[in-house]
């Protein structure tokens, strides 16, 4: 893996039951390339099978990869990217966040979404910049704070 | 955690957050080590908020074990020889 594969940025997505998470996936992915950088998303099966088969062309998702093994990567330094966003929805999510940010030292953007979003905001203890909307099906207002934060506003 | 699975695990509790984990095993467990997110056991990341609590009853490890779609599962593993590792390299404190 040469420098520039492994700094590039990094998207952990969580469970894929709430919708706002493929499309933000997507537009994330679609962001990036827009900026001539290849987005890295790492997700468990069900979610790389829902990208698969929404970008078959590879349009969007140039790269993906299973979760564990991400995890492995970036405890090991395989991986160490400038920009990672995680996305959260449950306690889960909020557990993977903190982990990711004891693993890397870049830039680390939460994404914290879903019912429980402003509780699980809340609990979310760690040093990184913070998105939090109850969005379940409609990503809007999610996609309008991702653009802010990430500077990709018009 | 393809390595627990080799060991064999037993699943003492399923679908509980981060704090119900560590007051579970902060309450069964004769001995109590805290780690940090990414500690290494079994080969593998530990995944949660700090402090992590392991559990350690004689040659038995509990401990946390997370999945995105599942939450956390509180896993019961006989390993001498991690639960050794983890009285060395774990705080007894939070």
């Amino acid at each position: 893996m040469t420098d520039n594969e492994n700094n590039g940025p990094l998207l952990i997505l969580g469970c894929p039951e709430v919708p706002v998470q493929q499309a933000l996936a997507l537009y994330c992915a679609h962001r990036f390339g827009s900026q001539g950088k290849e987005l890295r998303i790492a997700g468990n099966t069900a979610v790389l099978q829902l990208l698969r088969v929404s970008d078959p062309g590879k349009v969007y998702v140039k790269k993906m990869m299973d979760l564990d093994r991400c995890i492995e990567d970036l405890s090991t330094r395989k991986l160490e990217p400038a920009e990672c966003l995680v996305f959260a929805h449950s306690d889960a999510g909020i557990s993977y966040a903190t982990t990711v940010r004891y693993l890397t030292e870049g830039r680390l953007i939460a994404v914290v979404f879903g019912r429980m979003a402003e509780e699980l905001g809340a609990g979310l203890d760690i040093p990184c910049e913070k998105i939090v909307e109850k969005a379940v099906h409609n990503p809007g207002q999610l996609r309008r704070k991702l653009d802010e934060v990430m500077g990709w506003a018009v | 955690m393809g390595c627990v699975e080799d060991l064999g695990y037993e699943v003492l509790k399923s679908g509980v957050s981060f704090k119900e984990c560590r007051a579970f095993i902060e309450e069964h467990c004769s001995e109590v080590f805290y780690v940090n997110p990414g500690f290494k056991i079994f080969e593998k990341c530990l995944i949660g908020v700090p402090p992590i609590a392991i559990g350690l009853v004689g040659p038995v490890v509990i401990l946390p074990y997370t999945k995105p779609c599942y939450g956390t599962f509180i896993l019961r593993v006989e390993s001498a020889e991690e639960a050794d590792k983890i009285r060395v390299t774990g705080r007894k404190k939070p």
